[in-house]
């Protein structure tokens, strides 16, 4: 520690500097705001833009363009930067909210138009696409099975992937799995559909199933299941694994009675978000189990519908009886997985390790 | 360059809960002043509210008034960006831009203050590590990454960017607790210096710490958990270590409780 | 939850044998399950790979570069120049607009929302993200599409020049690359958005205290410290945006008037995608059809395991680094 501190202070930074500087009120920016939303309806009606998307546009343009003119004029440029990307992140917000809450309301107001009793408790047998009526009865059906289906194979194969990896996996088997589960993640569900229906209806030659699909199903639930399953295990303590151990207790049944109980919340929330996912695909339906306008309950022979190829099928009817039913059905199928989602959600925070954050 | 701080009835609170109650104290420029006291006195928080860094928390908020020289840091015009460009302050574990190379980070301020041309921000970087006594150790690597650094070498680093933009005051918040006994001893040394030209507030836990660096020692305690943190009493280390006028300060520094 | 090994869970010293043996089963299985899942890769690939040769061996035109799509005829014509132009262009269109936006939620949610706003905004962009695709294209063919006739209108007559936004038809319904790309975004802006928001939860605090102190202002501060910080979460993120864009099928497929036409003009009704075109050709598929089919779903299998795989780089890389600082 040999040098001196020089101590005359650098010239740059201002020796005297004020705290306070002038500041723009707290409703500033809202009344920005509503300049630009006013600004942008005017802008909209005099050039005569028929589409209120622009009108918003417009709006949301002059709110940033105006917020930085005045901050800086009033704040400074290092202010006004900061506000403009502020005012940038509400709109992102805002472009963003408008889409999704259009996708939602729609759905619900259009949904409820023909959703009653009837309609979840009857097919499409016997109704011609454009009467009125019919229902869902067996869509419900074929989704139900599908999935279930589906969630009983790829359930105990996730799960003991998982158990493998976190486990027992070491060396290259493992990090080939590893990265295969996450490839396996972004596998897109009509290329799925594809290899089951080369394998299953192309070289071995079965005809269109609710099975056929399930499998399809499976593919896409797998690695969503070892994902969460694997994230869930490596949360359980090592201790936990090394008590029961040095009981004695064969690893196995360490792992069957000691690590997979404490993380069983967690595992549930996973499968259940995977249930969800997969309800709502639709491409491997379409190649694989053909659709159906009637019931079947059976399904390992012939085509059955699913909520989700429902709604794909009433919209390529294209008229306004089959419209009304695809948003019924698109609701039913929003609320179902929505509640599996939220009832998922609520057990990973109900059973999550209290932790501080 | 170091200013008076100058503290009335200062209260803060997390939410509902309120950490600390009614603290009124003088911190004198160019001084050292430690800040001793049981875990969850809320020492860190009070220094936390001399530079507005204590709103930064959710639920964050403060009642009172902090002078320095002659302006309230919570006045209603005051900016608290001004208001921590003017007040320094160092954690408790070093924080260099893990992103940034040793040179960024200790011209990351002054880049912020609008100073661009690379002689001159050259010239400030080298006079702040020669300040935070690095230089000679990085001279070689200013365009390695900071995260390199040992974490003595980083906790100097943050000083060096701390008193880059020639703050007033300069916080300190356990800046050595995180840091092995040698590099300890470097940065005690280097307050010692420091305190020529900046007015230092130290929070520590480390009470022989305080004796050695510290001109001024205050002792805040909590009547029970959950209560708020109050100050006890602000004198010359010297009496606070030798002949305390309370009975709790003197508990606590013979070693009794805390 | 019982998390004590019971007095059940104890064997007797003499069993040993089978605890040996239990623990071979248990593990076997385990094991045996992971080689599975590769199995599944490995024929997805080979069984793809095997119809995909025997149809591209009778192809009459060159399948990568050819535009028709007639695999029925006899002889068959089939190429995927038109979907490899429609599925990147659509795909880029949903990247360039969601991304910016989709970071901008997430920075709205972890940095400047009201935290009693966050919490629950946070919490239904989860569930937004589980919406099925079908769903988002049963709401843009039947509500997007009328409803981008003006915005089509005005670029037509304002950006027209450009060629990109020149639309033939200016009339005629907004069933375009461009729709399809702007539907897209909608759909991948909830998951780019949950991973972005992630990440920028892990961003430390004491680094953006270390801004904050030096007198940062938010932006700065985000700057300085949560972007650096957040930069290759938010490239993975986008990436499984991406693959999730590239290989849609019903959004796509219920929006897309599709014609076998390469066109650069992004509004007029014309083009496909990969998994587009498999929907549509599937139904009046023959045989040989079929298998042309999945050829071009080996193609998009391909393509999507590329950019899954360099996310997953992008991300072991990123673990190193943040792993240096920790």
């Amino acid at each position: 520690m040999s040098h001196t501190i020089a101590d005359k202070a650098p010239a740059a930074v201002p020796a005297t500097r004020r705290l306070s500087q002038r500041r723009m009120p707290r409703w500033a920016p809202a009344a920005i705001a509503a300049a630009a939303i006013l600004l942008g309806i005017g802008i909209g009606l005099a050039a005569g833009l028929e589409s209120r998307i622009q009108w918003g546009m417009i709006a949301l343009l002059l709110f940033v363009a105006g917020t930085y003119a005045v901050t800086t004029a009033v704040e400074g440029r290092r202010q006004a930067k900061d506000r403009v990307v502020t005012s940038i992140v509400w709109a992102c917000f805002i472009v963003a909210i408008v889409p999704l809450y259009s996708l939602i309301a729609t759905t619900i107001s259009k949904g409820l138009k023909v959703l009653n009793g009837d309609f979840l408790s009857h097919s499409m047998g016997g109704v011609i696409t454009i009467q009125p009526g019919g229902g869902i009865y067996h869509a419900i059906i074929g989704t139900i099975e599908q999935v279930g289906i589906a969630t009983l194979i790829a359930t105990p194969i996730g799960l003991l992937t998982a158990v493998y990896l976190v486990e027992y996996g070491k060396g290259k088997l493992a990090k080939a799995v590893t990265f295969f589960v996450d490839v396996m993640t972004g596998i897109p569900s009509i290329v799925a559909g594809l290899f089951i229906l080369t394998v299953w209806v192309l070289m071995l030659g079965n005809g269109p199933s609710g099975f056929a699909g399930s499998m399809a199903l499976t593919i896409l639930m797998l690695p969503v299941v070892v994902r969460s399953t694997e994230e869930m295990l490596k949360l359980v303590p090592n201790e936990l694994r090394e008590a029961s151990l040095a009981l004695g207790v064969p690893k196995w049944r360490t792992i069957l009675k000691v690590v997979l109980p404490t993380a069983i919340g967690g595992i549930t929330t996973g499968v259940m978000l995977a249930v969800a996912r997969i309800t709502g695909e639709t491409a491997p339906i379409m190649l694989l189990v053909f659709g159906s306008q009637i019931i079947n309950n059976n399904p390992f022979e012939g085509g059955q519908s699913s909520l989700s190829y429902y709604v794909f099928e009433q919209f390529q009817n294209g008229n306004d009886a089959s419209y009304d039913r695809a948003w019924a059905a698109a609701l039913v199928l929003i609320a179902f997985v929505m509640i599996l989602n939220v009832v998922a959600r609520g057990i990973a925070r109900w059973k999550a390790p209290k932790t501080g954050r | 360059m170091a200013k008076r701080i100058d503290v009335s009835g200062l209260s803060a609170y997390y939410s509902n809960h309120k950490a600390i109650d009614d603290i009124s104290m003088t911190v004198e420029p160019r001084s050292v002043t430690a800040f001793i006291g049981p875990s969850g006195c809320g020492k860190s928080t009070f220094l936390r509210t001399l530079n507005r860094m204590h709103e930064v928390t959710p639920g964050g908020r403060v009642e009172g008034k902090v002078m320095l020289d002659d302006e309230n840091l919570y006045a209603s015009g005051v900016d608290p960006v001004a208001v921590r460009r003017t007040v320094g302050m160092v954690f408790q574990r070093p924080n260099p831009f893990p992103t940034m190379s040793i040179f960024d980070n200790v011209a990351a301020g002054l880049k912020l203050n609008g100073m661009r041309r690379k002689s001159e921000l050259e010239n400030v970087v080298e006079k702040s590590l020669k300040g935070a006594n690095l230089w000679n150790e990085v001279k070689d690597r200013l365009n390695k990454p900071g995260s390199g650094l040992s974490g003595g070498q980083q906790q100097r680093l943050c000083i060096a960017r701390a008193i880059a933009v020639e703050p007033q005051v300069l916080l300190m918040d356990e800046p050595c607790s995180a840091l092995d006994p040698i590099s300890t001893l470097a940065i005690e040394d280097l307050i010692g210096e420091l305190k020529a030209r900046f007015t230092i507030v130290i929070v520590t836990h480390n009470m022989q710490q305080a004796a050695r660096v510290s001109d001024r020692t205050a002792f805040f305690n909590l009547s029970a958990i959950g209560q708020p943190g109050k100050l006890i009493e602000l004198d010359d280390t010297e009496r606070i270590f030798s002949n305390p006028s309370v009975q709790a300060t003197e508990d606590y520094i013979s070693g009794r409780f805390g | 939850m019982d998390i004590t090994p019971t007095d059940s869970a104890l064997p007797p010293p003499s069993r040993g044998s089978v605890t040996r043996i239990g623990d071979r089963v248990f593990s076997g299985l385990a094991r045996g399950s992971g080689i599975f899942l590769l199995v599944v890769m490995a024929s997805i690939a080979v069984f793809l790979t095997i119809r995909a040769t025997h149809a591209i061996s009778q192809d009459h035109a060159n399948f990568f570069t050819s535009f028709e799509w007639d695999a029925n005829a006899t002889p068959p014509v089939f190429g995927i120049g038109v979907l490899i132009y429609g599925t990147i262009v659509s795909s880029v269109i949903a990247m360039a607009l969601a991304v910016p936006i989709a970071v901008g939620i997430a920075l709205f949610i972890s940095h400047y929302a009201p935290r009693r706003l966050a919490t629950p905004l946070a919490y239904v962009v989860d569930l937004l993200a589980a919406i099925p695709s079908i769903i988002y294209g049963l709401w843009g063919a039947i509500y997007l599409v009328p409803h981008l006739k003006g915005l089509n209108l005005w670029l037509d007559e304002y950006l027209g020049w450009t060629g990109v936004f020149d639309k033939t038809d200016p009339e005629g319904a907004a069933r375009s690359l461009f729709t399809v790309g702007i539907l897209l975004a909608i759909m991948i802006l909830p998951i780019i958005t949950n991973v972005s928001r992630e990440v920028f939860r892990q961003v430390p605090k004491m680094h953006e205290e270390a801004a904050l102190a030096l007198g940062a202002t938010r932006w700065e501060v985000i700057r300085m410290s949560v972007l650096p910080f957040a930069r290759s979460g938010i490239i993975s993120a986008s990436m499984l945006g991406l693959g999730r864009a590239l290989g849609e099928t019903m959004a796509v497929a219920t929006v897309l008037s599709a014609s076998p036409v390469l066109s650069a003009k992004l509004l007029d009704p014309v083009g496909g995608t990969f998994a587009q075109n498999i929907a549509a050709k599937f139904g009046e598929a023959s045989p040989f059809g079929r298998d042309a089919l999945i050829a071009s779903g080996l193609v998009l299998f391909v393509i999507t395991l590329l950019v899954n795989g360099a996310a997953r780089l992008i991300i072991a890389r990123r673990k190193e680094y943040s792993g240096a600082n920790a």
